[in-house]
């Protein structure tokens, strides 16, 4: 299939140019002016941004065992919707993700009913029960490069010790989920004069915190690659940016939800604000908006966590945590941090893919080039009322937002073409 | 007034005009025919999620005495055993003609969520370690009816505040009365963050006694994690107890209360409970005209009420 993307503005190795691009099989075939591509299916970008497809290090696509909330093929829609041409999905599905043959299922899955790539995340611990290890060896083999029992974090120092000793020898990241259980225990929203007035048990800052604090003492041990998942809280970039300064392998992930609301929109019970981490303070939210500008989180991902609408029918205490948010991503990101391209290409994707070690994604675009790529519009305006994930848990849902995903091609294949736009 | 959730936002006016008419409930729960007839014909439904059975009761009697029918929901032999959603359960029972509900439920924020889902007023019944607005209701006609007044009272509300719905109820109404609020309890049962809240706290109740009208008296909540935030139950009782020695240093006047269940022993000395000066009975007996109030209120700010004969 050939694709001409006309007239936007384009990312290449020397920076922005208004560019027509031409893909042909899974390959950059040309950019330039004045394309001609006959036969080509023609995707009009005036105005809009073309550059690397956007990479999700943190989706959770339910798929083995939760398949009424979300699977492969639905979720990896979303993220094409969204702009995505990779995602990492998480490792937290039944059974989880914890040996070879389940990583190869969820890639072999993907292949076959996926509108994007998908790494396979396994778990650190055996069963995410966080007792041994797990098949760590058989998952690298899979292709597995990030490592986390998401959904909790690995309490257990000395069990932790050991997988960053093993991981750092292949070179594979751990990724945590920060969160003391003892701190965290019972805790439904973010502690402070919110959760107060609820009456709502909270989630400490601290919780957060701790647990981070410790496991840079393992790295600076054991120099494995460390990347901290959504971090919520200042006093986390402050440690982050501090591991950086003094030479660690560490990154950081922030999500949309994280960056744009803070604890006071509990205040409405609305399930559609319950995730961990929780909400924070205003202050924590222009502390990590800062820290993606400088660079202290090196990426924006979305933690995409769908769930059903009836499992939502409850009070917020009883609901399940996490929202979806691989379709509202980029307006989100754009909503908070600017019109900047440069710095959302960035966070969303080149840092992404460096960090998740798929050389296919997160490149500028040129000539040779992989075909993964987004073509987004900074000024299309919308209001996201239904959504392409099988879920619609999302603070979004009904909110007028600004930019969104015109087309999406991964490895050649437009996986998605705007139905408004083009 | 379209349902009754939170004492946080309610006015002095409101509050006033809710005690003013409990006191005239009150008036018809003594006579020899304790019963008038507004809301005949109409269904109050109590749902209760959590375990309770003075509160109901207590909306029940309050319900029949204005001549509601009423619809009883229990999780013990209801279909939430079943699985049944909050949302399938309310719809369920607004389908069954519930005109009127009334929600308890562990955890907070659920009367809202019924109020999103239905069409007819919501009474919060206790939501978590949120709000019990009848509850502060009562407690404020309670001390109303033996004062006079709250305007300048001082009130000191003991015990396991972090956990208490009551306290977070009690604590909006009195202030918004004119009382002087005083949480005491030590840290780890006191809110982590107290900014905003129209009181002061303090962790002794020894220096504070002497100055009290009104001394409120809680359970430590060791279903919601309260017994973990102490050492033992003695060293509690020694620092927060109402004991026969404590209750001596109390003011001429003041006034024991406390929601119930009580804890003999623990917070209240079995001695302070029986006294002239525990007014928890009259708590109780207050609290069915104060439910009446509020339910009367509601029906008639929606127009279902048949005639208005308080």
């Amino acid at each position: 299939m050939t694709i001409l993307i006309r007239g936007g503005h384009v990312m290449t190795p020397d920076g922005w140019e208004v560019l027509d691009v031409v893909v042909d099989g899974d390959v950059v075939a040309a950019v330039g002016q004045n394309l001609e591509a006959p036969q080509a299916e023609v995707v009009d970008a005036a105005g809009c941004w073309v550059g690397p497809g956007f990479v999700d290090l943190h989706v959770h696509l339910r798929e083995p065992g939760h398949e009424w909330k979300e699977d492969i093929a639905s979720g990896t829609a979303a993220a094409a919707a969204g702009g995505y041409t990779l995602v990492v999905a998480m490792p937290n599905t039944d059974p989880p993700i914890d040996s070879g043959h389940l990583a190869r299922f969820v890639a072999e899955r993907a292949r076959l009913v996926g509108r994007c790539d998908v790494q396979p995340a396994g778990c650190i611990t055996l069963g995410r029960a966080g007792e041994f290890l797990a098949h760590l060896d058989e998952l690298w083999d899979a292709g597995v490069r990030i490592f986390t029992d998401d959904g909790d974090g690995v309490a257990d120092a000395g069990l932790l010790r050991h997988a960053m000793e093993y991981l750092a020898e292949r070179g594979g990241v751990v990724a945590q989920h920060p969160e003391d259980p003892g701190l965290a225990r019972g805790g439904h929203m973010h502690e402070g004069s919110v959760s107060a007035r609820l009456g709502m048990a909270g989630l400490p800052a601290l919780a957060e915190e701790l647990m981070v604090a410790r496991d840079l003492a393992l790295v600076r041990e054991t120099g494995v690659r460390y990347h901290v998942q959504h971090v919520s809280t200042k006093g986390t970039v402050e440690l982050v940016a501090q591991a950086k300064a003094d030479g660690l392998a560490v990154t950081a992930e922030v999500t949309p939800h994280h960056l744009t609301f803070d604890h006071t929109r509990v205040e409405t019970m609305d399930p559609d604000y319950k995730m961990y981490p929780p909400l924070r303070t205003a202050e924590d939210v222009a502390a990590l908006r800062e820290a993606v500008r400088d660079g202290t989180i090196d990426a924006i991902a979305t933690d995409h966590a769908p769930h059903a609408a009836h499992e939502r029918e409850v009070p917020f205490e009883e609901a399940p945590r996490g929202v979806i948010g691989l379709e509202t991503a980029f307006a989100a990101a754009l909503a908070a941090l600017g019109a900047d391209r440069d710095l959302l290409f960035q966070r969303m994707s080149v840092a992404p893919a460096r960090i998740s070690g798929a050389d296919r994604h997160g490149r500028p675009v040129e000539p040779g080039g992989p075909a993964n790529l987004v073509v987004v519009d900074p000024a299309a305006r919308w209001t996201p009322q239904t959504f392409v994930s099988r879920a619609e848990n999302s603070p979004w849902r009904g909110v007028e937002l600004t930019g969104r995903a015109v087309a999406t091609i991964q490895e050649g294949r437009l996986t998605h073409r705007d139905v408004v736009v083009g | 007034m379209k349902n009754l959730l939170t004492t946080e936002d309610l006015g002095r006016e409101t509050l006033e005009r809710l005690l003013d008419l409990s006191d005239e409930f009150v008036e018809v729960l003594d006579r020899e025919i304790p019963k008038v007839p507004p809301l005949r014909g109409l269904t109050v439904a109590t749902l209760f999620f959590e375990p309770s059975t003075r509160t109901r009761i207590s909306f029940e009697r309050a319900a029949k005495a204005l001549s509601a029918d009423v619809m009883s929901f229990s999780p013990g032999t209801s279909s939430l055993k079943k699985g049944e959603s909050l949302k399938d359960t309310a719809l369920t029972l607004r389908a069954m003609g519930a005109d009127i509900m009334v929600v308890r439920h562990r955890a907070v924020g659920a009367p809202w969520r019924v109020a999103e889902w239905v069409d007819v007023p919501v009474v919060n019944g206790g939501d978590g370690a949120h709000q019990h607005p009848t509850q502060a209701l009562l407690d404020a006609l309670t001390i109303r009816r033996h004062f006079g007044k709250l305007d300048g009272l001082e009130i000191g509300i003991v015990g396991d505040i972090r956990h208490s719905r009551v306290a977070r109820s009690d604590v909006y109404a009195f202030s918004t009365l004119g009382a002087k609020v005083t949480l005491i309890a030590p840290r780890t049962l006191l809110p982590r963050d107290l900014d905003g809240w129209p009181c002061t706290a303090t962790g002794d109740l020894d220096d504070v006694i002497e100055r009290l009208d009104v001394i409120y008296l809680l359970r430590v909540q060791t279903e919601r994690g309260g017994a973990t935030a102490f050492p033992s139950w003695p060293e509690y009782v020694s620092r927060f107890g109402l004991s026969r020695e404590r209750f001596a240093r109390l003011a001429d006047g003041a006034v024991v209360m406390h929601p119930g269940p009580m804890n003999r022993g623990v917070e209240i000395a079995p001695e302070v409970a029986d006294s002239d000066r525990a007014l928890v009975l009259d708590q109780v007996r207050l609290g069915v005209a104060a439910r009446m109030a509020v339910l009367f209120t509601l029906a008639t700010g929606r127009g279902l009420t048949r005639e208005v004969t308080a």
